[in-house]
C-alpha cells in the first residue's frame, strides 16, 4: 500500500527585542554569565507582576504579516502549568486562548503554500545543563520573548518540510523580528509526522519530533519518520502516539516521554495581565514598516538573476535589500559578486552588517561593463570596497590608486608593445612564434603587461602583437 | 492620627508604638519588630524637623505591616514556612508610597498562611488573639493587622483582602478596615493569593486618616499592569453623577469646593441599599439589630433606605472557592524551593525536592487550596467548575452595577457573626469559609468596601457593618463613613 506522509510543523522564533518579555532586563544574553539577566520577575521573587513589553508586541505584528497573517486586536494570555527548574514561576506566560497573530500562509519557493493556523506570544524557559547527579539552572533565557508558529498539517514531503522551515527562518529575518541565529536557538521547529493509506481522508496516529534546529535535521528527521512509519504500518502493527527526540550523530528519532497520557497544563487566564488591544491603524501604520519580502523579490529579479543565485542570496535579506537600490544594470554582475566573492570570504558575516552604498557598487558594475577593469581587477576593487582603509573612497579611486584601471588606448599600447619587442631577451619567442609556435604568445603578451605595470587590457595587447608579428 | 512636629517628635512617636507592642506581646501580633530600624527612621525625621525641611503627610508615623508586604526590612514570611528566611531585595509599591511620606514600619504582622482564612490560626506562628477577648479569634487573614491598630500600638496599618481578609478582622477589633476598588493600590510587591481578587488597603481608627492613606497610596503604578488610572483624588464623582459633596447629607470637608445648594430647593435624598438576601438566621441576632438601629438612624438623617434583591450573591461564595483557589494554586507553583525560601532536608532528586519541600512548607489550609485550585482547572473539569464561576462572576459584578442604579450606597453585615472562639471553627474548613459570606461578593465584582464599628453586642464584641460602594467610588465611600460615625 502506498502511504501519504501528512506533516504539520511548530516553530518558536526568539524575539529579537532589547529587554525580556515581561521585565526590563537584557535580552541578549549571548556570552553573558548564567544567571546575570535575571530579574526578579524573572526568577519569579513572591509579589513580582509581569509588564508586557510593547516591542515584542510589535515584532509579533510584523512576523505575523510577513507570514501574511491576520493580527488580532484582541488577544491576551494564559498561564500554562508544569513544575520543572527551568520554570521559576510553576507556569509559563503563553496565550492559549485568544493568540495575536491569527491564520495566514507561507508560499515557499516551489509555489506551494502552508497554511498558518495560528501564532502566539510567549516566554521562554530558561536552560538546564545536567550533569552526573546534578543539574545547573541558568535563567538567563527565561521570559525571552518568542512567537510559536503553528502550521496547518500542510505539507507531504521531507523537502517541502525543509523549505518551509528555511522560509519562515527568511521571513522572520526579513521582517527583523529575530537574529535567526539557528545554532543558538534562536529558532527551533517540532514537527509532527503521520502517514494515511493513499485515498484515504483520515489522518493517521502521529509523531512529533522536538527541538530540531536545523533545516537539514528538519529534512532528516522526516524522511527518518516516514520510513519508519511505512515499515511499522507495513508490518501491521500501529505508529504510536509519542514525543520523539532526533540525533544528528546517529541519524535517528527515538522516544522521549510518552504522550498517551497527554500532560495536563491546567490552562488558566493570567489575571495579572490586561488583555492586548490593538487598533486597525496601529496595525497598519506597524506593518507597513515590513521591507520587501522574499516572495516579492522572486518576482522583482527572477527574470535578471540565475534562480540557483537567487535563492542563495536570498538567504541575506541585507544583500537583497542592496541589490533593490543598485542600478538595474548592475544587478547582474553585482549578485554575482555577492555570491561568488562576498559569501566565499571568511569575514563574510562581518562584511554582511557594513555592505558598501548602491552607489559604490554600481559605479564598479560600470567600469566593469566599460572594461575598464578586468573582471579579476573588478573583483579585487569589490573586496576592498570593504577594506577599513579604503572604505568610502569609492571603487574608481580604489582601482586607480591600485593601478587596476586597464589601458584600452591602442596607440599607448602600441608603443609598448614596440619597446618590448625591441627588447633583445623576446627576440627568440619572437622567431618561435613566427614559426608557429601560438603558445609563446602568452609570454610576450606577459611581458608587455609587465612593462604596463599591468594596466595594459590582454586582450588588446594580443590583437596588436599578432598583427605586428604576422 | 498623630503626625510628628517640634513637639511631638517621630522618635517619641515610634518609641511609645515599641513599648505598647511589647506590652501587648502576648496577642501575638507581630512576626518581626524593627525597634532598631524605626528609631534611625524617626531620628532622621526629627533631624529634618529641627532643620526646618518639609517633611510628609505621615511623617514620624509608626505603622504595622502585613508580613505579605515585601520590603528590604525583615524577612517577608506571610506566616509560611515555606518563606522562612526570605529577604527581599525589593520593596513594595504601596510601602514605598507610604514610607516617601515618612510612615514609619515598626513591624510585621501575622497573618494566616499565605492570608487563607478568617482566624489567623492557619499561621505558621500561631493565632493572633482578639483584641477584646483573648479567647477569641482576631480574625483573618489580616488579625495581626487589625489587632495592632485597635490595641493602639500604631496609627494604622496595612492588609490584604481577597476575599474579606481586611473587612472582617476590622469588625473582630472594632476598627476601619478598607478595601478599595480592585486595582486601586498597586499589588507589586505583595505575596499574590489570588490575584484577580486581591486588593491592598488599610485598618484605621477614623475615616479620616483612611482618606489621608488612600491619597498617598493609591495610583497607577507601572508595575502593576492592573492598577486603574488615578482616581482617588480626582474623582468625588458618584455613578449617577451627582456631585457627592453637594448633597445635603455629606457636608463634610469634601464640600469645600461643592456648589451652594440653594435654601428651600429641595436636593436629592443619598440612597442607601439593604440586601434583603442577608437578613436570615445565617446572620447573628445582634449583628442584625445594629444593621437595622444603623437604618432608622440615616432615616431620621433624612437618607432614604431601598431593599435590594440581589438573588446572584447567594452564589458568590461557590464561585469565591472555585476561581479563589485555582489562582492560588498557580500563584503557589513557585515555591518549590529552588530559589529562595525553605527547602526540605530530604531532597535527593527533582520529585522529593519538590513534593518534601511543598509537603512540609505549606500550611495544611494551603495544601487544600491548591488541591481544589488545581482540581477546577484541570482540562475535563476547567468547563463545569472555573468557566461557570468565570460566568456566574460576571453575572455578580451586573447585578452590583444595576443595584447601583437603584442607591447610592449599601448597607451589610460583615460577617455572619462577632469574633469566634480560638479553635472553634479550626477543624471546620467549610464553617470558616461561610465567615466569607457577606464580603467575597466585593472582591468578585471589584467594588470597594469599607468596614465600620457600629458599637458592640452584649457580650462586649465589636460588631462591624460593611459600606459597599459602585466602583472607584472609595473617596465618597469615605466620606459617607464619616456620616456614620458614632456620635
Amino acid at each position: 500500500m502506498k502511504y501519504v506522509p501528512t506533516i504539520g510543523i511548530e516553530c518558536h522564533v526568539q524575539l529579537c527585542t532589547k529587554t525580556k518579555l515581561f521585565s526590563e532586563v537584557d535580552n541578549d544574553a549571548r556570552g553573558k554569565e548564567p544567571n546575570s539577566c535575571v530579574s526578579p520577575v524573572d526568577y519569579a521573587l513572591p509579589g513580582m507582576l509581569p509588564r508586557l513589553n510593547g516591542e515584542a508586541v510589535r515584532l509579533a505584528i510584523l512576523a505575523g504579516r510577513a507570514m501574511n497573517c491576520e493580527i488580532n486586536s484582541y488577544s491576551r494570555f494564559d498561564r500554562k502549568h508544569y513544575f520543572y527548574p527551568d520554570s521559576p514561576k510553576g507556569y509559563q506566560i503563553t496565550q492559549f486562548y485568544h493568540p495575536i497573530i491569527g491564520v495566514g500562509y507561507v508560499e515557499l519557493p516551489s509555489g506551494t503554500k502552508v497554511r498558518i493556523e495560528h501564532a502566539h506570544l510567549e516566554g521562554d524557559a530558561g536552560k538546564l545543563t545536567h550533569f552526573d547527579g546534578y543539574s545547573l539552572v541558568d535563567l538567563n533565557r527565561v521570559d525571552t520573548p518568542l512567537i510559536e508558529i503553528v502550521s496547518m498539517p500542510d505539507i507531504h514531503s521531507a523537502k517541502d518540510a525543509h523549505d518551509y522551515c528555511k522560509e519562515l527562518w527568511r521571513l522572520m529575518r526579513y521582517a527583523g523580528v529575530t537574529y535567526g541565529d539557528l545554532y543558538n536557538g534562536n529558532m527551533r521547529f517540532d514537527v509532527n509526522t503521520s502517514l494515511a493509506p493513499e485515498g484515504s481522508d483520515k489522518l493517521g496516529t502521529r509523531t512529533e519530533v522536538k527541538n530540531l534546529n536545523s533545516f537539514r535535521s528538519v529534512e532528516r528527521a522526516v524522511e527518518y519518520e516516514i520510513a519508519r512509519q511505512t515499515k511499522v504500518l507495513e508490518s501491521g502493527e500501529k505508529v504510536v502516539q509519542q514525543t520523539l527526540g532526533w540525533s544528528d550523530a546517529t541519524g535517528k528519532t527515538s522516544p522521549q516521554r510518552s504522550k498517551e497520557v497527554a500532560a495536563d497544563y491546567r490552562y488558566m487566564p493570567e489575571p495579572d495581565l490586561p488583555p492586548i488591544r490593538l487598533s486597525r491603524e496601529f496595525i497598519e501604520t506597524e506593518s507597513a514598516k515590513l521591507p520587501l519580502m522574499p516572495a516579492s523579490y522572486r518576482a522583482k529579479f527572477g527574470s535578471v538573476i540565475p534562480t540557483d543565485t537567487l535563492e542563495i542570496l536570498l538567504d541575506y535579506p541585507e544583500l537583497m535589500s542592496r541589490l533593490g537600490e543598485i542600478a538595474p544594470h548592475a544587478i547582474s554582475l553585482v549578485s554575482n559578486l555577492f555570491t561568488s566573492v562576498l559569501l566565499a570570504e571568511e569575514k563574510s558575516a562581518e562584511y554582511l552588517n557594513d555592505l558598501p552604498t548602491a552607489a559604490e557598487l554600481s559605479e564598479l558594475a560600470e567600469m566593469n561593463e566599460k572594461k575598464e577593469l578586468s573582471s579579476t581587477a573588478t573583483k579585487e576593487v569589490f573586496l576592498r570596497l570593504f577594506d577599513p582603509q579604503m572604505k568610502g573612497r569609492g571603487a574608481r579611486q580604489i582601482a586607480k590608486e591600485l593601478g587596476l584601471i586597464q589601458e584600452n588606448n591602442l596607440g599607448a599600447l602600441e608603443k609598448i608593445v614596440d619597446v618590448v619587442l625591441a627588447k633583445p631577451e623576446t627576440k627568440k619567442a619572437q622567431d618561435d612564434f613566427r614559426n608557429g609556435e601560438e603558445k609563446v604568445i602568452g609570454f610576450l603578451v606577459g611581458q608587455v603587461m609587465k612593462e604596463s605595470h599591468g594596466k595594459a587590457n590582454p586582450s588588446a595587447v594580443q590583437e596588436i602583437l599578432r598583427k605586428k608579428l604576422a | 492620627m498623630k503626625i510628628a512636629n517640634k513637639t511631638v517628635t517621630a522618635t517619641r512617636l515610634v518609641k511609645d508604638a515599641l513599648e505598647k507592642a511589647k506590652h501587648f506581646a502576648d496577642y501575638n501580633i507581630f512576626t518581626f519588630i524593627d525597634e532598631e530600624g524605626a528609631l534611625k527612621k524617626a531620628a532622621e525625621i526629627d533631624d529634618k524637623i529641627a532643620r526646618g525641611e518639609k517633611v510628609g503627610r505621615l511623617a514620624g508615623v509608626p505603622y504595622a505591616l502585613k508580613d505579605n508586604f515585601m520590603s528590604t526590612r525583615g524577612d517577608t514570611t506571610a506566616s509560611a514556612h515555606i518563606l522562612e528566611g526570605c529577604a527581599s531585595p525589593i520593596t513594595a509599591t504601596a510601602v514605598e508610597r507610604l514610607e516617601n511620606e515618612g510612615a514609619i514600619m515598626i513591624g510585621r504582622t501575622n497573618l494566616d498562611a499565605f492570608a487563607h482564612g478568617s482566624s489567623t490560626e492557619n499561621s505558621y506562628y500561631g493565632p493572633t488573639l482578639n483584641a477584646y477577648d483573648k479567647t477569641r479569634v482576631a480574625g483573618g487573614s489580616s488579625g495581626g493587622s487589625a489587632a495592632a491598630v485597635a490595641l493602639d500600638i500604631v496609627e494604622f496599618a496595612t492588609g490584604t483582602d481577597t476575599g474579606g481578609s481586611i473587612r472582617q478582622p476590622a469588625s473582630f477589633n472594632g476598627v476601619y478596615g478598607l478595601k478599595p476598588t480592585y486595582g486601586a493600590v498597586s499589588r507589586y510587591g505583595v505575596v499574590a493569593m489570588a490575584s484577580s481578587l486581591d486588593c491592598i488597603g488599610f485598618f484605621t481608627k477614623t475615616p479620616e486618616d483612611m482618606d489621608l492613606l488612600m491619597s498617598v497610596a493609591s495610583g497607577r503604578d507601572p508595575k502593576d499592569l492592573t492598577t486603574l488610572p488615578d482616581f482617588y483624588n480626582t474623582n468625588p464623582q458618584l455613578g449617577d453623577s451627582r456631585p457627592v459633596a453637594s448633597r445635603p447629607s455629606l457636608r463634610g470637608s469634601a464640600a469645600q469646593s461643592a456648589p451652594v445648594v440653594a435654601e428651600g430647593l429641595e436636593s436629592p435624598k443619598l440612597r442607601i441599599g439593604i440586601i434583603k438576601d442577608f437578613d436570615n438566621d445565617v446572620v447573628d441576632a445582634e449583628i442584625r439589630e445594629t444593621l437595622k438601629d444603623k437604618c432608622e438612624l440615616l432615616k431620621s438623617k433624612g437618607y432614604e433606605i431601598v431593599e435590594l434583591e440581589m438573588p446572584s450573591l447567594k452564589y458568590a461564595l461557590a464561585v469565591y472557592y472555585i476561581i479563589q483557589p485555582a489562582e492560588v494554586a498557580s500563584n503557589l507553583s513557585r515555591y518549590d524551593g529552588v530559589r529562595y525560601g525553605f527547602r526540605s532536608e530530604k531532597s535527593g532528586d527533582l520529585d522529593s525536592l519538590y513534593g518534601n519541600t511543598r509537603s512540609e512548607g505549606f500550611m495544611p489550609e494551603n495544601k487544600r487550596r491548591i488541591m481544589i485550585g488545581n482540581f477546577v482547572l484541570s482540562s475535563g473539569f476547567f468547563d463545569a467548575y472555573f468557566l461557570k464561576a468565570a460566568k456566574a462572576r460576571t453575572m455578580i459584578a451586573d447585578e452590583y452595577k444595576k443595584a447601583f442604579e437603584k442607591c447610592d450606597f449599601i448597607l451589610t453585615p460583615v460577617s455572619p457573626s462577632p469574633a469566634f472562639k480560638l479553635g472553634e471553627k479550626v477543624n471546620d474548613p467549610v464553617a470558616m469559609y461561610l465567615e466569607d459570606l457577606m464580603s467575597v461578593s466585593l472582591n468578585l465584582a471589584g467594588v470597594p468596601g469599607l468596614a465600620i464599628p457600629a458599637g458592640r453586642n452584649k457580650a462586649g464584641l465589636p460588631i462591624g457593618l460593611q459600606l459597599v460602594a459602585p466602583r472607584r467610588q472609595d473617596k465618597a465611600l469615605i466620606e459617607f463613613a464619616k456620616e456614620l460615625q458614632d456620635e
